[in-house]
């Protein structure tokens, strides 16, 4: 198929970037999303042009590193699925097609379709872990027996892959979703309740000074998500918060 | 051609670690204060041994590619890691565990090595759970089990199909504590150029930041290298796409032996290639063998009708059908291990028997098992005389609830119904048991560099069992580089900091500026990639699953021939002073085009086959690998000399002093 594409161009993190519109023929259904755009960069190099730089690793739908806003959704039209397991079968010739990256004020573009991320690492650092010493001896993992469905939650909500959409769906970019699934992981085990205050009261404080907006539940962020987090977890963080800070 | 020194702590094989550990070296909390140690990847092998060395006290500086530690590729691990609990009172031992991986090996690993993995396995678990891992487990509470191939016991731990991505995430969570803690510096989007010696020792790294192109120096006391495998070498792999041999063979360059190159995993189930475009390869997890059985047409004028359309395989009937594993395997039939059923899809693909209209892809069928399952399902609900559709709607719901997300993935890649038409699979490029060879310290032949996880080769021989990957990278991460490594360090307490403005840092970072300036300004002909499909064509015909002398003599022709055109006729555009993809892809290609000769030079040495090494010349009548202990029982560690092709071989003896060599049969 033969597909028109207007993809955001971005020199650097300073420059002005602009729309360019491409067209591009011989597009197989088969191909996923991202192969489409290397045959666009193969021909890009081949005519001594500069090639689009968009984030990638996996392309199997697990480490979260494709992003992409494609025609005004992040990962496309599919649910439940990445950018890179999007097929071209999505879409018919003579279709245009309007590829920008994530949009947030906490994202910054670095280049073309690549923005920083970073935001994301802060928030967990400032407290998505349990402090226990990895070198040494620890008690038998059996000894703590944990209800399967209280595991099975821990694991749902575990599965988030960081990738940002629910940044990118939400009005408010905020990073409400990928915060409290990180705080529910963790609240939903007897091995986080230790720290479980000082947690959701970290993690939100860096979330806010990060410059994410605040939630106002329309819910896009979980239709986006590619992993189907579930908004349950940031009502699951708004109690845990709660809860820390009247204590 | 000298003997190399293992390291192996003498005494019984169950006391060898304890009596090590008893005798090392320590450094003292306050001078581990004044340490440096950089890591290069934050998978499960690098994350997990950057959290602990910065937990003991050192100072770690962690380097990867990603933007982010959590997305290296360990992530994308589906099945479970192995250890040996013995929750489920089946029998399992330490010792059981060492035996199947040696065994699964086929007896071309480490025997010291791979007992002290059982012996850490087990507080792997431990480490996880107390880290919040969310394992699956039963109502009770307990932790559950899962069989996995290779063995008799259920030791595998899992989280559904995204163990590696819990696992690591926990790796990343303990290296964000010490983020926070100040103990941790993360060089992300950052990827290491060279290593640099001081003195004979490795002291330290040349890296650029992907971002600006600034070329940096870092220096250390030491540096771990935990930078994943070559799969990539072949182009298409089920590794990801970034996934790369850089740190690896930048060492190797620099004096580190890199061992068995030739022993590379092919996985027999990942959905076929489509086409020229294809990028990747995806896994279909093992656990489909189970219930799935495989199957070409026995006829060539059906494998024909079928690749042009004018048949299904629906239309072939029961004996139309070859079901080749359960013919020549009869006592494992579509359960053999992943480097049998991989080399009998071939055989049949070679003889004209594939199904898809490339030629290469065979079919694993559901129908029986869903008919099978159906049955049971109207049995046990005392549903009498079901009709057809009645038993297929049961039997359906019953694969479904086992595998539904991976024929939901088939589908969305394929975009045929698994459940109505046989899948297409085809073996694919998986995981490398070769890498840099190391000695029981985990220390490469540069002294001060250490190689951990799929970097370095010394637990899994010549192939590796299932969910054995996950073990490894974890064990010597938290439990065995944070010893070894003190002993190395403690005669570094008074060294001080080591200076980065010195003569080896200068030539270091010139020599890594002016391979940056010569591939910007090679003739400009064809992109990185056409070069990359091209090594992996080579790669995947002649290294591939079987291999003969002529073909693989033709390799290294071939690649010495591409890697020269390589470096005239690149071209990469744009400037090296920004983030540049097709300037990263460049100089990763460059060192496959070097590593995949060495590669066919390995398995043409190796006049025997092992595992994932077949040579076509040494196979029995039927077929199947014929070993060759008497003179090949041992790792082979080459040493770099200038040029691939003349590397030096440098010569491990395996010594198997507590289990028997046998020949590996699943007649």
């Amino acid at each position: 198929m033969k597909l028109t594409l207007k993809i955001w161009r971005q020199e650097n993190a300073t420059a002005k970037g602009k729309m360019v519109d491409y067209t591009i023929d011989g597009i197989d259904g088969d191909m996923s999303f991202l192969e489409m755009l290397d045959v666009l960069n193969e021909e890009l190099v081949n005519k001594g042009e500069q090639p689009v730089e968009f984030d990638h690793d996996c392309r199997e739908g697990i480490c979260g590193s494709c992003s992409l806003q494609i025609n005004g959704e992040p990962h496309g039209p599919d649910k439940l699925i990445t950018t890179c397991q999007l097929h071209m079968r999505t879409f018919k010739d003579g279709d245009t097609i309007v590829i920008e990256p994530f949009r947030a004020k906490a994202f910054p573009v670095i280049k073309d379709l690549i923005v920083d991320r970073t935001a994301f690492d802060r928030i967990q650092q400032a407290y998505g872990y349990i402090s226990v010493n990895t070198s040494g001896n620890t008690i038998d993992a059996n000894t703590i027996p944990i209800k399967k469905e209280n595991a099975d939650d821990s694991f749902n909500a575990a599965t988030c892959i960081g990738c940002g959409a629910c940044v990118a769906a939400c009005k408010n970019a905020s990073a409400m979703l990928f915060t409290s699934a990180k705080v529910s992981q963790f609240a939903l085990l007897p091995q986080g309740e230790v720290e479980a205050d000082r947690r959701v009261l970290a993690m939100v404080e860096q979330m806010d000074k990060e410059g994410f907006g605040n939630c106002s539940n329309t819910g896009a962020c979980e239709i986006e998500c590619p992993k189907g987090i579930s908004l349950e977890n940031i009502a699951r963080m708004n109690r845990e918060y709660l809860k820390a800070s009247v204590k | 051609m000298s003997i190399l020194d293992s390291k192996i702590p003498k005494g019984p094989l169950e006391d060898k670690w304890s009596n090590y550990k008893n005798n090392i070296n320590l450094v003292n909390p306050a001078n581990k204060r004044n340490i440096d140690i950089i890591v290069i990847g934050t998978g499960l092998a690098g994350g997990s041994a950057a959290a602990t060395l910065a937990e003991l006290g050192y100072n770690v500086k962690t380097f990867c590619y990603q933007d982010s530690p959590r997305r290296a590729h360990s992530i994308a691990a589906q099945g479970g890691i192995n250890a040996a609990k013995n929750y489920q009172g089946d029998g399992d031992s330490n010792f059981r565990l060492f035996y199947d991986t040696v065994k699964g090996g086929d007896y071309r690993s480490r025997e010291g090595n791979v007992y002290r993995l059982a012996e850490v396995s087990g507080n792997i678990i431990d480490q996880c759970v107390a880290q919040g891992v969310p394992f699956a487990r039963e109502y009770g509470g307990m932790l559950d089990n899962r069989s996995f191939g290779g063995v008799l016991v259920s030791r595998t731990f899992y989280a559904k199909g995204q163990t590696g991505q819990q696992l690591l995430l926990g790796a990343y969570s303990a290296m964000n504590r010490q983020i926070n803690r100040g103990k941790i510096q993360a060089f992300n989007r950052h990827e290491m150029m060279d290593v640099v010696l001081v003195g004979g020792k490795a002291r330290g790294i040349i890296a650029r930041d992907m971002v600006t192109g600034a070329i940096e120096r870092h220096s250390a006391h030491a540096v771990v290298l935990a930078s994943g495998g070559y799969g990539n070498v072949f182009f298409l792999s089920t590794n990801a796409m970034g996934s790369n041999v850089m740190a690896a063979w930048r060492a190797h360059r620099r004096g580190a032996y890199f061992a068995n190159p030739c022993y590379t995993q092919i996985h027999p189930t990942c959905i076929p290639v489509s086409g020229d475009h294809q990028s990747k390869l995806t896994l279909m997890s093992e656990s489909l063998r189970n219930d799935g059985r495989i199957w070409v047409p026995k006829k060539l004028e059906d494998a024909e009708a079928i690749r042009t359309g004018k048949k299904k395989p629906t239309d072939l009937s029961e004996d139309e059908r070859d079901y080749y594993l359960e013919r020549r395997y009869p006592a494992f039939g579509n359960l053999v291990p992943r480097d049998v059923a991989s080399r009998a899809a071939k055989e049949r693909c070679d003889a004209g028997f594939g199904v898809n209209k490339t030629g290469e892809a065979v079919y694993l069928d559901f129908a029986s098992a869903i008919e099978r399952y159906g049955k049971e399902k109207a049995f046990t609900s005392g549903h009498k005389n079901p009709s057809k559709e009645e038993i297929y709607k049961l039997g359906k719901d019953v694969v479904e609830s086992k595998y539904g997300n991976l024929f939901q993935m088939y589908e969305k890649i394929v975009d045929q119904n698994p459940y109505k038409t046989p899948m297409m699979i085809y073996p694919a490029v998986h995981y490398t048991m070769g890498g840099l060879w190391v000695d029981y310290n985990l220390q490469t032949t540069i002294p001060g560099c250490y190689a951990t996880g799929e970097a370095n080769f010394s637990d899994h021989g010549a192939n590796r069992l299932g969910a054995s990957a996950l073990m490894q990278g974890l064990a010597d991460g938290y439990f065995v580089l944070p010893y070894t490594i003190g002993d190395y360090l403690a005669q570094d307490i008074r060294t001080g900091k080591i200076p980065t403005d010195t003569s080896e840092f200068d030539s270091a970072e010139k020599e890594v500026t002016d391979k940056i300036n010569k591939l910007m300004n090679a003739g400009g002909q064809h992109s990185v990639d056409s070069y990359h499909k091209k090594l992996g064509k080579i790669m995947w015909n002649k290294c591939g699953m079987s291999r003969n002398a002529v073909e693989l003599k033709e390799a290294i022709h071939e690649i010495a021939e591409l890697r020269e055109d390589f470096w005239k006729n690149v071209k990469v555009p744009g400037t090296a002073d920004t983030k540049n993809a097709e300037l990263e892809k460049a100089g990763r290609v460059a060192d496959f085009l070097e590593l995949g000769e060495l590669f066919a030079k390995d398995a043409l040495h190796r006049e025997e086959s092992c595992g994932g090494h077949f040579r076509e010349e040494y196979q029995t009548p039927d077929g199947e690998a014929l070993r060759d202990d008497e003179n090949f029982k041992y790792a082979a560690a080459w040493e770099y000399t200038g040029k691939p092709s003349e590397a030096i071989l440098h010569k491990e003896e395996l010594i198997f002093e507590n289990i028997e060599l046998k020949t590996r049969s699943y007649k």
